[in-house]
């Protein structure tokens, strides 16, 4: 069993996940979760990753630490780690 | 949809946007989850301290769902302010829209322009903008 990491879905991502709120996932590092979320929730890493790079307007939070400060892609994660995804509240 | 809201909290809201200015304000009002009620104002830091953007601090932001989540509440309004154009969503806005289930408010304080303040609502699903009434209670 790999799919230790739990990973929580904003409203605006729900239909990727069949409306659940937290899903599991697995990965060394941010982007294996990425990837792995995306296998099983095609279509979802579209909408984190633009080409190749978080989007800037999507937070990330491993453990409630923006991954921003973690290494961003790179940032590690290992089992019982949870991941936090938020659409940012901005604009013009 | 109507956006129903108090007075006290429209009186809030105009007057946080006119004390920021000339940055945006901005601010959520929640209420408990799934009744579509606006009923705790929460007001934000606009993190870009801009004339022309408002963000909500990433740190901030996650602290409001964390609590958002632990109260059982939602986010009923996301409101923000424009300075010097009228309450209607920027393309930015539009871009960044990521609540699909709020009310998103516009407060313009462009008074030579206006003389009274503009206060609209709207949804912003998907790219598409939808103006609602806004229902003002005592």
């Amino acid at each position: 069993m790999t799919t230790a990491i739990e990973v929580r879905i904003p409203t605006i991502l729900r239909p990727f996940t069949k409306d659940q709120k937290v899903v599991a996932a697995s990965g060394e590092t941010l982007s294996a979760v990425i990837a792995d979320l995306d296998v099983q929730y095609p279509g979802i890493s579209e909408r984190l990753l633009e080409n190749g790079a978080l989007r800037r307007f999507i937070n990330l939070y491993v453990n409630d630490e923006d991954v921003r400060f973690l290494g961003g892609l790179e940032a590690p994660v290992k089992n019982g780690d949870s991941i936090t995804i938020l659409p940012a509240v901005a604009g013009g | 949809m109507t956006l129903k809201i108090s007075k006290a909290h429209v009186d809030a809201m105009l007057a946080q946007s006119r004390a920021e200015y000339p940055d945006e304000a901005c601010g959520v009002i929640l209420g408990p989850q799934g009744k579509d009620q606006a009923l705790r104002l929460k007001p934000m830091i606009n993190a870009a301290h801009s004339p022309t953007f408002y963000e909500f601090d990433p740190k901030d932001l996650l602290s409001l769902y964390r609590e958002i989540d632990d109260n059982d509440e939602e986010i009923v309004v996301i409101y923000h302010s424009h300075t010097e154009t009228e309450a209607y969503p920027s393309r930015t806005d539009i871009a960044y829209a990521g609540e699909p289930g709020a009310h998103y408010v516009l407060v313009s304080t462009r008074e030579e322009i206006a003389p009274a303040t503009e206060f609209r609502s709207y949804r912003i699903i998907d790219g598409v903008v939808t103006e609602e009434e806004v229902s003002i209670s005592e």
